[in-house]
């Protein structure tokens, strides 16, 4: 039992890295992206691909993708997201929802159906664990994937509140017309904070390869981990996202103890039974209150 | 028409809405008479438009007049399927329990309303899909359906396959011009002036006294009774049910393409989505992924620079309104040569 729980609340650490940049995102640009878990997969692909085809070891190799991601981010800002926004709120849902199916298909089409793996490639890493006093397992990859959660919520937070373009970010997620005002490029601060999400898409996509299986179908799934661990996570801060991804980490963890199937399930009855309580207790949801504490981080 | 002040009248019926209802109605007749014609693999290509019109026409409800965009419909097309299966496999006649599935996963719809509609855009996209997942999940669980490998509507049997075959055509034409009708109706009634001033604008809408919950409720139940029948036709058509096959976000994805290119919240836009959907799937079928590919790069495409869909533009261009669901201001020849 408690290696179940250590690894659920280890499993958690995945899901903070992959929900943290969608709640920035929302926060920043008032936008749900529905390609998110695709990107992800994509990413995975990329590391994939350098690690299977050239030899490159998929560490180096985020090396290479990371800033790839980012260039992504810029763009889809740039070219789709920003149109798409002027359109309404409901606009971008339909616009992500459609990247995200051209994506997944784009990634059928050149890889298959085939599941991959990162595992084959990082050693001994993805099965390698500690040994605690009373038969206590903690994986390695698991510790890592906790440690690198802390490190990006924590780096994020720490951009937001010290640093000049991170002050601009919030400005733009509190008041854009203001923050235009003051000399804010709005454009600017948006392709940048969806780069800052794409980075965190990446690493994501990296951990998802390293800890288990993926497909070119994948990144639905993890859309749908990413927004619940966010949702449950949602009245705090972007630590809120960690919590989060805790919460739902043991919740799949239990399920699955109790049943065979129950992983998913445990997870996705965590989530309603969250938003259940929250939507009785407020009224509404909390995914707003991120946005609230974005705005004064300190 | 009535006049509202010397050379402004308000109009609904036009000419040519009423000559399109005529036009409809003929057309209604010609198809229902089809099958005595037609071959089997031409009716149930048909059969195959009529759920895609049922499809398209409820999402673009949903969407288009309550402002709710869902990624999860294929809950209700998913339920509506396994609920048949269910019925059936208890006694019930297939195509009664086919309607009883509908009305038993419409019911279930109400208290999800609940939940569901306080989330607001992305979440309540997202929160759909989630429950999607929760009840393909939970209905894998069920032993009648075997898990993936699924089952089948076997007491379709009892029926031979050519009976079987116009029977569900007929079924599928009789529910399309239902739900059509229902929804065209209801545009038209007070709750339709509520939903299309949700759909312009929601603060101002609360505050001039629309109900919004409610009007959105009904909406939400509605979309989830239409998709449930479709879903049910699609597993009489089909015979077998795979989980995966009837809970997949594709038809979610679908849905979208349908509404988005026809034109989002315009009601003749969801039965042009559905009919060019329908050419598009005949013609590139079977080019299979790039034909996906294809799908959702024309949904990205139009939702950035057509977001109003063809028939949107063909309306603004031409100032044609063939099913009036709204009201239409008109100024005299005399008032407009002042202006």
């Amino acid at each position: 039992m408690t290696n179940t729980l250590i690894q659920g609340i280890l499993l958690g650490g995945y899901y903070a890295v992959i929900a943290c940049g969608l709640s920035f995102m929302f926060s920043v640009m008032r936008i749900i992206n529905l390609a998110h878990g695709s990107l992800a997969v994509a990413a995975a692909y990329g590391l994939w691909l350098l690690a299977a085809k050239l030899g490159i070891p998929p560490f180096i190799g985020l090396l290479v993708v990371l800033p790839v991601m980012a260039i992504i981010g810029w763009l889809l800002q740039r070219f789709i997201l920003e149109r798409s926004a002027r359109g309404g709120t409901l606009l971008p849902i339909l616009t992500t929802f459609g990247l995200s199916i051209v994506i997944d298909n784009l990634l059928f089409e050149q890889f298959g159906a085939d599941t991959r793996s990162l595992a084959p490639f990082i050693g001994n890493l993805s099965y390698a664990s500690w040994q605690l006093p009373g038969h206590v397992f903690v994986g390695k990859l698991a510790v890592l994937m906790m440690v690198t959660a802390i490190a990006v919520i924590g780096g994020l937070q720490l951009f937001l509140s010290r640093f000049a373009l991170g002050r601009s970010i919030r400005a733009t997620a509190e008041d854009p017309d203001t923050a235009g005002l003051v000399g804010i490029d709005a454009r600017r601060v948006n392709a940048v904070a969806t780069a800052i999400t794409m980075v965190t898409v990446g690493i994501a996509g990296a951990f998802l390869a390293m800890r288990a299986t993926f497909n070119p179908y994948s990144g639905g799934p993890q859309l749908l981990f990413a927004f619940e661990a966010a949702v449950i996570g949602g009245a705090g801060s972007l630590w809120g996202t960690l919590l989060g991804g805790i919460v739902l980490g043991l919740a799949q963890s239990i399920g699955a103890q109790i049943h065979p199937q129950g992983f998913l399930i445990g997870g996705h009855i965590a989530f309603l039974i969250v938003l259940f309580v929250r939507l009785h207790q407020f009224g509404f949801l909390s995914f707003g209150k991120i946005r609230t504490r974005l705005r004064s981080p300190s | 028409m009535s006049t509202i002040a010397p050379g402004i009248s308000v109009e609904r019926w036009t000419a040519s809405s009423r000559m399109t209802l005529a036009a409809m109605m003929v057309a209604v007749g010609l198809l229902a008479a089809m099958p005595t014609i037609a071959s089997a693999g031409v009716t149930d290509r048909m059969t195959a438009l009529f759920i895609y019109v049922i499809l398209a026409a409820m999402w673009n409800a949903l969407a288009g007049f309550g402002g709710l965009v869902s990624v999860g419909q294929q809950v209700f097309f998913g339920l509506g399927a396994y609920f048949t299966i269910r019925l059936a496999d208890a006694g019930l006649d297939p195509f009664v329990s086919l309607i009883a599935a509908a009305v038993v996963t419409g019911a279930i719809s109400l208290p999800l309303s609940w939940l569901m509609l306080r989330l607001k855009g992305g979440e309540f996209a997202i929160g759909m899909w989630v429950l999607a997942e929760l009840a393909h999940l939970l209905v894998n669980l069920d032993r009648l359906i075997q898990g993936e490998t699924g089952t089948s509507l076997i007491s379709l049997n009892a029926y031979d396959s050519s009976t079987r075959r116009v029977a569900i055509y007929w079924l599928a034409l009789a529910a399309m011009v239902a739900l059509l009708g229902a929804l065209f109706a209801l545009m038209r009634s007070r709750a339709g002036a509520a939903m299309q001033a949700i759909r312009d604008n929601e603060d101002a809408a609360t505050s001039v006294g629309v109900r919004v919950a409610a009007t959105k409720r009904l909406l939400f139940v509605l979309a989830a009774f239409g998709i449930a029948v479709a879903g049910g036709l699609w597993l009489a058509t089909a015979v077998t049910f795979q989980p995966k096959t009837y809970f997949s976000v594709q038809w979610t994805a679908y849905m979208i393409f349908m509404v988005l290119v026809g034109g989002i919240g315009k009601f003749e836009g969801a039965i042009l989505g559905a009919i060019l959907f329908f050419i598009v799937e005949t013609v590139f079928g079977g080019t299979g992924v790039w034909y996906l590919v294809g799908l959702g790069a024309t949904a990205v495409l139009f939702s950035l620079y057509l977001p109003r869909g063809l028939w949107g533009e063909i309306e603004r261009r031409f100032e044609l309104q063939l099913l009036p669901v709204g009201y239409r201001l008109t100024f005299s020849d005399l008032l407009k040569d002042r202006q």
